[in-house]
């Protein structure tokens, strides 16, 4: 290589990296850092409202003493429900949605549109949206089911189950048409020609959705699978609007514990260790579900 | 014939299932205080834009209204300012420490906000950013990069690189080519991120809640979370408050649906 060409080797480098750095900077800043910084901080016992005590090194102190305590414990059973719940059925609506907004019709475009306005809409107003048609009073639940028979009315949201069944039955609502958008990703890769020579085969409608649009799916699937679980897992603003965790612990999500913890008890220390922990079971989650993915690629690359 | 049926079962069924339960919001707008707590209540407004002047005037609508279109536009623009060069530069030219800088990129897409958010509170209280609206554009910015780089680079790769190759022979360095010969022909892809860091911006609740504690800085969501009247939850206002908040998102997804459909799906397609 001349001097001249390393130069311009040197020159090209240097504005590579000038080009990067200052989204890189900002990243880091207020991504990388902030978590790094949570993971310290989960090592020392701090209290906001006892500034006197300062900031004392623990260790490991609040990782054990979230291991012993009933309350997160109970969180992340109602998690866990939560994510499961939630991401089975988002992934069978949108499924069925991608399988009706991939055929061909008249306003296509406009059918699309429309399913996409919950995803669009901001979660606090869904979340105060089905509040409102689950109010006791005033709802639509009560009105389509009771009509005017009055004392008949339900005050859905003080049952336990029924107001974890309405917090999914939100998420649902609010996230099945980003499912459905991966999944229609993954159904126009599927070549034609494949339904075709299925049907010169005689393979009926089930037979071809059973044997050639489920397994060649199976990557979108799971890429949807794995988006869902690490959102699903991630809960927070509709428990804070619609039901503040209750009623009871019934709707009491990590998330939300973690910010009770951190922001209205004002413990740093051990809300930092909650957090923590959960974005540590999200990366665990994610490391698995992105192997599966990888792994279902290379089946898929396999002639 | 029985395929067109089912056919137009699932677009009845989710079209339905998608824009009733807003339209209860939307009906409940237009209704008056009589109509809402009437018991049964009536189904259909009297017709009155009652509650959205109280909403606007009694409950500081306009000024949510206001700091959600300030702090979105600002989030869109600085997150293209910074995204369009970094994705450029990773699509097309010799990064040194390249993979470090996508795995960063890829870790930082997948944060619960809780893991960052105390740390966030402190560095901007240490920079005096609380309770001010860049206080929030900066950590948007720096959550919607990702994605932001990740549709712009998928979206350049896909451009034939023979001009560029053209314009390099020609002299050009990379930031003259990026502007000169590259952005023209990226505006469907830069309008699509565009679009995406904009809905995520005026729909974020989380660091606008912790960063934003005065009403005259908070956003819509943050308002229509913490809607509170003096005895009684003011439904009418909140419904009036919720339509303004979503009317300008149905806009841009009436307007813009191809785009955000190939945006979302970019990253499932090239995965």
């Amino acid at each position: 290589m001349t001097r001249s060409a390393r130069l311009t080797m040197s020159r090209e480098r240097l504005a590579a990296w000038s080009m990067v750095a200052p989204a890189l900077l900002l990243t880091v800043t207020f991504a990388l850092y902030p978590v790094a910084d949570s993971f310290w901080l989960s090592l020392h016992h701090i209290f906001i409202g006892l500034p006197q005590l300062g900031s004392q090194f623990v260790g490991l102190d609040n990782y054990l003493a979230l291991l012993q305590d009933p309350v997160a414990r109970q969180a992340l059973l109602v998690t866990l429900g939560f994510v499961l719940l939630s991401t089975v059925l988002e992934l069978a609506c949108g499924l069925m949605i991608a399988l009706v907004i991939h055929e061909q019709f008249r306003g296509r475009g406009l059918v699309r549109a429309a399913i996409l306005i919950p995803w669009a809409i901001p979660t606090v107003v869904a979340s105060q949206l089905w509040r409102y048609i689950f109010n006791d009073q005033y709802g639509f639940a009560n009105l389509l089911l009771f009509g005017d028979r009055v004392t008949d009315y339900i005050p859905w949201l003080a049952y336990p189950t029924i107001a974890f069944g309405i917090v999914v039955l939100a998420d649902v609502w609010k996230t099945s048409s980003f499912a459905a958008l991966l999944i229609l990703a993954g159904l126009q890769l599927i070549p034609d020609d494949l339904y075709d020579a299925a049907r010169v085969d005689g393979a009926g409608a089930w037979q071809r959705f059973r044997h050639i649009t489920l397994p060649l799916l199976k990557p979108a699937l799971l890429l949807a699978l794995l988006f869902r679980t690490m959102d699903a897992f991630r809960v927070f603003d509709l428990v804070f609007v619609m039901t503040q965790g209750g009623p009871g612990d019934a709707t009491q999500v990590l998330q939300f514990y973690g910010y009770q913890t951190l922001f209205t008890e004002g413990r740093i220390g051990y809300g930092s260790a909650v957090s923590v922990a959960v974005f540590l079971m999200i990366l665990a989650l994610s490391l698995i579900y992105l192997r599966a993915i990888g792994s279902s690629l290379l089946e898929r690359k396999r002639p | 014939m029985k395929r067109r049926m089912l056919l137009g079962l699932g677009i009845f069924l989710s079209v339905g299932l998608s824009l009733l339960p807003f339209l209860w919001f939307v009906l409940t707008s237009f209704k008056s205080q009589a109509d809402i707590e009437s018991i049964p209540p009536t189904w259909w407004p009297s017709g009155n834009l009652g509650f959205y002047r109280t909403a606007l005037f009694d409950h500081r609508l306009f000024d949510y209204a206001f700091n959600s279109l300030v702090v979105a536009g600002s989030t869109t623009i600085l997150a293209l300012l910074l995204a369009i060069p970094a994705a450029y530069a990773l699509a097309r030219l010799t990064v040194p420490g390249k993979r470090g800088v996508l795995a960063v990129l890829l870790c930082v897409s997948m944060f619960p906000q809780m893991a960052i958010a105390g740390p966030i509170w402190r560095l901007l209280d240490s920079m005096g950013g609380l309770n001010h609206r860049w206080g929030v554009v900066l950590p948007y910015v720096a959550l919607t990069l990702p994605l932001a780089i990740w549709i712009l680079a998928s979206f350049f790769k896909e451009l034939p690189p023979e001009l560029e190759d053209a314009a390099r022979i020609d002299g050009c360095g990379p930031w003259s080519t990026l502007f000169r010969i590259t952005l023209p022909l990226a505006t469907p892809g830069i309008f699509t991120a565009a679009i995406l860091i904009l809905i995520y911006a005026w729909n974020e609740f989380f660091f606008a809640l912790l960063i934003l504690t005065q009403p005259e800085q908070q956003t819509l969501p943050v308002g229509i979370a913490l809607f509170q009247g003096e005895f009684t939850m003011p439904w009418g206002e909140l419904a009036a408050a919720s339509v303004v908040a979503t009317l300008p998102l149905i806009v841009v997804v009436l307007l813009c649906q191809r785009w955000i459909v190939s945006g979302l799906s970019a990253g499932a397609v090239k995965g």
